[in-house]
């Protein structure tokens, strides 16, 4: 028989070797899926997560794609680490990124063509104002009437979609795209173009945005007392208040911050690598930034760690569309496997598994 | 705008159709909520029996073995959170989210050789008399056999919380864990169970989705139902028959916003097609401010018998 | 000698660290009350959930009615006779009485009979319950009722009760006692759990004595004295607080007609509530639980802010600051709940020392923790408390409860408080930590600070308090000088009639 027991205190071991267990498991029982799917197992998961970096013939294109994928993943996951860490739930961040590059877009747009140097940095000012706004309507509505924010959060990436869907064919389609949907090619504007800052490593401002978010958050969670405050939230709400803590600012903070750092991702992202506002520019970061949070421990270095691993899974699942015919979702089935076995190894911190003898015997 | 083109008949009649389905996955969640727990993961079994209830209706032919299929699936992959919250512990917010996306990934995977097939549909009941009976017939007696199951279910679930002992113990359950495992109930098997139940709810809700109301496969084609239905959860204060009062008046709203903008009414059909969401989130702030009661105690709290 | 009714031998329980019971061994006869004796920790929980069921023995065995017994569930403990009252009720607030009973029995007839049974009962052994009501608008003595209830409904041959005193007011148990008295009559017996020696001695027929998990005595409580119980159950002998006797100053902490509403549907509203506390003067508040500790001292912590001018600390009016501010003028407080309130139990003892200690030990000057500082803060505490812990990196759940409180209590002690607001300060603490407390507050209050202690145990507040006060149903009553005051007259106060005592 198998019995679980409480560990007198979180394993410290175990936080930082449950990310490796949840890979290990997801590896196996991903390819024992693949191997099912009439693809040979090692072939996958050596195209995922190797192929990308090492493959001699494409890995000079797909390594630059790392980082283009891992800079939004890693921003917003870092935002949200702040929100779980303190018990807040923010699961709309899909809608906060959203929104951040329609308002950011939209800002830069109402000065076209100009090629003022100010351009890019207005935008990127409201595409974090954008998110921000988006992430306080849940975070007010908690505050002020006790709303459930994971549904309104949740809620507000539908209509954030709808939004998309009404600017990208409405007002901010490109008045010389002949009627197709879709805005103006950033790419093609220089004033606010997000290029890599080093050309051909897929290093642009945004993942240069993401490491600072990931120093700061460090610096904040280990040396800032409001870095204790959060955590001390989210740990034990009741003394967190007795400790003086205002459980509102803590939920208008995090749940703005989150936003704000979803809103500047999304604006990074439609006007480098995506380059125009379109439906589906968006593909699905807020949400895998969820998976990318717990399976970095909530941790900044962890998140940056996991940020980049889900990049590898994202470009390896790609290329096994490409390579061995894979279907898309099924690379998506493993993220969320991965989170999946992640909490299930998470009882390892908190428990001790014993196994004790059948216990009839003792009576 | 042209409102005459709007059948009132048909009107309620489609209300009815579209408001089963979320129907279906919000009464089984209420009881999984009543036992205590909180799985965020509706979205992702719906979409998973809506994919598999799809499949095996077209591969059989049977739309009926199509359903409990679609039951099956939701109640395996619920019990997958099951065993992650109740025996290994593990945070109930967190594990509901992932369930949702492991759901996502494997209905579209799943789903992938579906994609633009038709189904065989359930047939709509021509009960002789009682369907012929002018505007009552065609409105509310002439549906398929699920609508008035999803009612029926609603019903039964109001009597077993009301009337008997293993309601009443699930209602315990979700009270106060401690003090039923103390009384020597056994609080994880109670759960698991509520939460397979949850699980085989909206397995059927998403069948109901691709084999009546759409009726076909497309990835991510719940769009949210599964939220909704956690939403009119907390709306209904966790009362049976408001649940159904809840995704009937959701229903109504789907149904409404699809007529208005087919009528071509003067509203930008962003906003008509966000408006479920919307109202959702109105709802959700009306309840909050009135200081919604009736959560169940222990709601989304781990229980683990230390001695 | 008859055959007794329940017999146990050899009963053992090891928990990894601890052996709860080590080889425990006594009998009950029929229609005895019983006392099971000993202090918090002596094991006295293990072995009544062994005999009900809730935890299995590793040795030893039970005999019950000549036959053995070993329930492995509770439900097969009733079905042969035993029923509990636990000290923590195992009662659901959201359900109404007669639901919370059938809960408690195997086979329960239909509501309405069952409605009718508890209204039988309820008159027959003089504990008034109304089987429609909730149990969450309850207070904690009805709710006792409905335990008891639920009990008797079954016809045990053994009640086990726990602590049943603790939440009651003296004429409560009065009328307790009296329905006890009527069970012996009939020929059931009693497990009596309890650590108060007077009441044994008014109640109880024979007496087994606990002490770390072995049974160290037995004895007849008429024909011993209350020392010689006590000597028994706590071993050796310990200092007592130094008597009080002291100047007291100016007023520190002035509330007056301080009202606040429930904070939910099955919480207590705090009602003018009026005292002062002057500088060195201890202060003792009693009162059946749940009659508005908790909320007065959120209301005095500044964790719920309080209407203008309710409450004033050295003539400045501070109801409408918060904690931070109010601690930084002197007011520090200690809740009752240690794992979850008072400190995070999954942080370490530095991040715990931080939670109180940041601003008057200045272990963040501006908002950058400095955490050696903390550290050395929380070491302090550890030693002049004798915190018995591996070191300060440990996460404050791994304590016991007593080190704990310890840790609590030196935290705020050690930050110099001009006023400290104290909350249950030795609720499960063991003999000899319990006295460090109570002395260390006395030396607080020794040094001029104003102390307010709220707690459930009597004796405790009697042993350190100059004055007393009670509250009942969110009411505080006069404070009275404890010299003068005797237990009938404290009785009527903590019932809330304290115009007849005065």
């Amino acid at each position: 028989m198998i019995t679980l027991e409480k560990r007198p205190e979180p394993s410290k071991h175990w936080t930082y070797l449950t990310p490796f267990v949840a890979i290990a498991l997801t590896m196996i029982v991903g390819g024992a899926m693949f191997g099912m799917m009439g693809v040979d197992p090692f072939e996958a998961i050596r195209t995922i997560f190797w192929d990308p970096i090492f493959n001699t013939q494409f890995a000079s294109y797909t390594r630059p794609q790392l980082l283009v994928k891992a800079g939004p993943l890693i921003l917003i996951a870092i935002g949200l680490s702040l929100g779980f860490k303190a018990g807040i739930w923010n699961i709309g961040a899909e809608g906060q990124y959203i929104i951040g590059a329609v308002c950011g877009a939209a800002a830069g747009l109402a000065f076209y063509p100009s090629d003022s140097i100010f351009i890019f940095p207005l935008m990127l000012i409201f595409g974090m104002l954008g998110g921000w706004i988006w992430a306080m309507i849940p975070a007010l509505l908690k505050t002020k009437l006790g709303t459930n924010e994971i549904l309104v959060s949740l809620m507000l990436v539908y209509v954030a979609e709808n939004i998309l869907a009404t600017a990208a064919s409405g007002f901010l389609r490109n008045p010389d795209g002949r009627g197709f949907p879709g805005s103006r090619n950033f790419k093609e504007w220089d004033a606010a173009f997000n290029a890599d800052i080093i050309s051909g490593t897929g290093m642009h401002w945004g993942v240069l945005a993401a490491f600072i978010a990931v120093i700061a958050a460090y610096a904040l969670m280990t040396k800032h007392l409001l870095g204790f405050q959060i955590r001390l939230s989210g740990e034990a709400p009741r003394a967190a208040r007795f400790a003086g803590v205002n459980p509102s600012a803590m939920i208008l903070i995090c749940m703005g911050l989150s936003g704000a750092l979803a809103g500047l991702a999304g604006i990074f992202e439609v006007t480098g690598p995506a380059g125009v506002v379109n439906i589906g520019f968006n593909a699905g970061y807020g949400f895998t930034a969820i998976i990318v949070a717990f399976l970095g421990r909530l941790n900044p270095i962890g998140i940056l760690l996991a940020g980049l691993l889900m990049a590898l899974t994202y470009i390896g699942g790609e290329l096994t569309q490409l390579m061995l015919a894979m279907p898309a979702a099924a690379i998506q089935l493993f993220q969320g496997m991965l989170l999946f076995f992640l909490l299930a190894a998470d009882v390892l911190v908190n428990f001790r598994i014993r196994f004790t003898s059948s216990a009839k015997g003792a009576a | 705008m042209d409102l005459s083109s709007i059948n009132p008949i048909l009107l309620v009649a489609s209300i009815m159709v579209s408001a089963t389905p979320i129907l279906l996955a919000a009464i089984g969640e209420m009881v999984v909520e009543k036992a205590g727990v909180l799985n965020l993961g509706v979205e992702g079994m719906m979409i998973t029996g809506a994919v598999v209830g799809f499949a095996i209706a077209v591969n059989t032919g049977t739309p009926g073995l199509g359903f409990v299929a679609a039951a099956c699936a939701g109640a395996v992959l619920s019990l997958t959170f099951a065993f992650l919250t109740q025996y290994l512990l593990s945070n109930q917010v967190a594990t509901g989210l992932g369930l949702t996306l492991v759901g996502l990934g494997l209905s579209s995977l799943i789903g992938k050789p579906y994609e633009g097939i038709k189904s065989p549909t359930l047939p709509k009941l021509d009960i002789p008399i009682l369907s012929d009976i002018p505007v009552i017939g065609p409105m509310l007696l002439s549906h398929d056999i699920m609508v008035y199951f999803s009612l029926a279910l609603v019903a039964a679930v109001w009597a077993f919380l009301k009337y008997t002992r293993a309601g009443l113990i699930l209602r315990a359950v979700g009270e106060s864990a401690d003090s039923a495992h103390a009384l020597g109930y056994k609080v994880v098997n109670v759960r698991v169970m509520a939460i397979m139940f949850g699980g085989a709810c909206a397995g059927l809700g998403g069948a109901y989705l691709s084999l009546v109301r759409v009726p076909q496969w497309t990835e991510g084609m719940t769009a949210g139902a599964g939220w909704i239905a956690l939403a009119i959860v907390v709306f209904a204060s966790w009362r049976a028959g408001r649940v159904a009062v809840g995704a009937y008046l959701f229903g109504g709203i789907t149904v409404l916003q699809l007529n208005l903008q087919a009528a071509g009414a003067q509203v930008p059909v962003a906003l008509l097609s966000a408006s479920p969401y919307l109202i959702t989130i109105l709802v959700l702030v009306i309840i909050s401010a009135k200081g919604a009661h009736g959560a169940p105690a222990a709601l989304g709290r781990a229980f683990h018998a230390s001695n | 000698m008859e055959q007794p009714l329940l017999s146990l031998s050899g009963l053992t329980k090891a928990y990894p660290g601890v052996v709860a019971n080590d080889d425990v061994g006594f009998h009950i006869g029929t229609g005895e009350i019983h006392a099971l004796l000993g202090e918090n920790g002596a094991g006295k929980s293990t072995l009544v959930k062994m005999i009900y069921g809730l935890v299995k023995p590793d040795r030893g065995e039970m005999v019950l009615n000549g036959s053995p017994f070993a329930p492995t569930k509770p439900s097969m403990a009733r079905k042969s006779g035993v029923a509990m009252v636990f000290q923590h009720f195992s009662l659901f607030e959201a359900l109404n009485v007669a639901e919370n009973v059938a809960l408690g029995m195997e086979t329960p007839p239909p509501m309405r009979d069952l409605a009718k049974q508890i209204r039988d009962v309820s008159e027959k052994y003089g504990l008034p319950l109304d089987p429609d009501r909730t149990v969450g608008t309850l207070s904690v003595g009805e709710r006792q009722r409905v335990e008891i209830i639920r009990c008797l409904l079954q016809n045990p041959k053994l009640l086990i009760m726990d602590e049943p005193t603790s939440v009651l007011t003296p004429q409560e148990v009065e009328v307790l006692f009296k329905t006890l008295n009527q069970l012996r009559a009939e020929g059931r017996s009693i497990l009596y759990i309890s650590h108060k020696l007077e009441e044994i001695r008014a109640l109880c027929d024979n007496a087994t004595i606990l002490r770390g998990g072995k049974n160290v005595g037995t004895c007849i409580p008429a024909e011993t004295t209350a020392r010689e119980m006590a000597e028994m159950m706590v071993g050796s002998s310990f200092a007592t607080p130094a008597a009080h006797n002291r100047a007291m100053g100016d007023v520190a902490l002035q509330v007056s007609n301080l009202s606040l509403p429930a904070m939910d549907d099955f919480g207590t509203p705090l009602r003018e509530v009026t005292l002062s506390l002057r500088k060195g003067e201890v202060l003792g508040i009693g009162g059946v639980a749940g009659n508005g500790q908790d909320e007065l001292l959120l209301a005095l912590s500044g964790e719920r802010l309080a209407p203008a001018g309710s409450i004033a600390m050295n003539g400045q009016d501070i109801s409408r600051i918060g904690t931070l501010a109010r601690r930084k003028m002197g007011l520090l407080a200690a809740p009752e709940e240690r794992l979850g309130h008072a400190a995070a139990p999954d942080m370490s003892l530095i991040e715990n020392a931080l939670l109180t200690g940041a601003d008057r030990q200045n272990l963040s000057p501006k908002k950058i923790v400095n955490w050696r500082k903390a550290r050395h803060f929380a070491e302090d505490v550890i030693r002049k408390f004798d915190v018995r812990t591996p070191g300060a990196h440990v996460a404050a759940r791994a304590l016991s409860g007593g080190n704990l409180q310890k840790f609590v209590v030196g935290r705020e002690v050690l930050q110099n408080p001009d006023i400290l607001i104290i909350n249950q300060p030795t609720w499960g603490v063991d003999a000899a930590a319990a006295a460090a407390i109570r002395q260390a507050l006395l030396d607080l209050a020794a040094n001029g600070a104003a102390i307010l202690v709220i707690s459930q145990d009597l004796d405790e507040l009697l042993e350190i308090s100059d004055n007393f006060a009670a509250l009942n149903e969110g009411r505080l009553s006069a404070a009275r000088k404890v010299s003068d005051l005797d237990m009938e007259q404290i009785g009527l106060m903590m019932g809330g009639m304290e115009g007849a005592a005065a």
